[in-house]
């Protein structure tokens, strides 16, 4: 492992603390290329080769790991959560969310209250990205 | 039993490039800083708080391999070898100016949070950093 390795490591790292810090935003190709100092092709390819998904399976994921908490420890609507996340349309997000989760939006909710303050707590102090 | 924690050990690519950033810009100072040949102990805490040090280890030396050594380097870079490190601050606020003054790399800004008002940061090496001003103060 080389010291350009490293160094591209921790560039696609900065990219990805970006989405964990504005997963809500509506982030692009460019936005994060341009964080990680590299080229848009040459990102999307290092980023997976990195991280082992591409940065929209990353995103994606964050956004609904938010989702998943936010069903169960508040009172929102489906599509606000929904929209509070980043996905812009109910049908994806709905998709997306039960390919990842295994279940729909509503039936996760269904599964009842989180613990309230000790989860914010450790979700916020495992990543950089806040809450 | 067991009393107390004391000595916590994180990762770092380079053990100057670490002094830079931890005594440097963070403001810890060094407590032990001892040439054993293939290995460099560097021990460092917070002024006021030696009790609690950190080793800035660079993989390698005796007790690992090259190659076990290049994959810690990966994982540490990609931010996956667990280096947390979470600070206590009386103003969330002014420590992030002061840092920032410093030139530290601060992607995001205080954030209120349901227990204080914290932000989070990496160190050059891929460690994550979290500064909190904690509300109630776990003092009080």
């Amino acid at each position: 492992m080389s010291r350009a390795s490293e160094d591209s490591n921790r560039r696609m790292l900065r990219a990805r603390d970006a989405m964990d810090r504005s997963y809500a935003e509506p982030l692009d190709v460019p936005t994060l290329a341009r964080l990680a100092h590299v080229s848009e092709a040459h990102f999307i390819r290092t980023f997976r080769a990195t991280f082992g998904e591409t940065p929209n399976r990353y995103l994606q994921r964050r956004r609904v790991e938010r989702a998943m908490f936010l069903l169960r420890s508040t009172e929102q609507s489906v599509t606000d959560i929904c929209m509070a996340v980043g996905f812009a349309s109910l049908g994806t997000f709905s998709r997306v969310f039960a390919e990842i989760v295994g279940e729909p939006p509503s039936a996760y909710r269904r599964r009842g209250p989180l613990p309230a303050a000790p989860s914010c707590f450790v979700m916020a102090w495992l990543r950089p990205g806040g809450n | 039993m067991i009393k107390a924690l004391t000595i916590s050990q994180i990762y770092v690519l380079d053990q100057d490039e670490a002094l830079d950033f931890y005594v440097g810009k963070l403001g810890f100072e060094v407590q032990t800083d001892m040439d054993f040949g293939p290995m460099r102990w560097l021990q460092i805490s917070l002024p006021g708080d030696p009790g609690r040090a950190i080793v800035l280890e660079k993989p390698g030396g005796p007790m690992m391999s090259e190659e076990t050594a290049a994959q810690v380097r990966d994982l540490l870079t990609k931010g996956a070898v667990g280096g947390h490190l979470f600070f206590q601050t009386d103003d969330a606020h002014k420590t992030h100016a002061e840092l920032k003054e410093r030139g530290v790399d601060l992607p995001e800004e205080p954030i209120v949070q349901p227990y204080g008002i914290d932000f989070g940061f990496r160190d050059p090496f891929g460690n994550h950093l979290r500064v909190a001003q904690m509300t109630p103060p776990p003092s009080a």
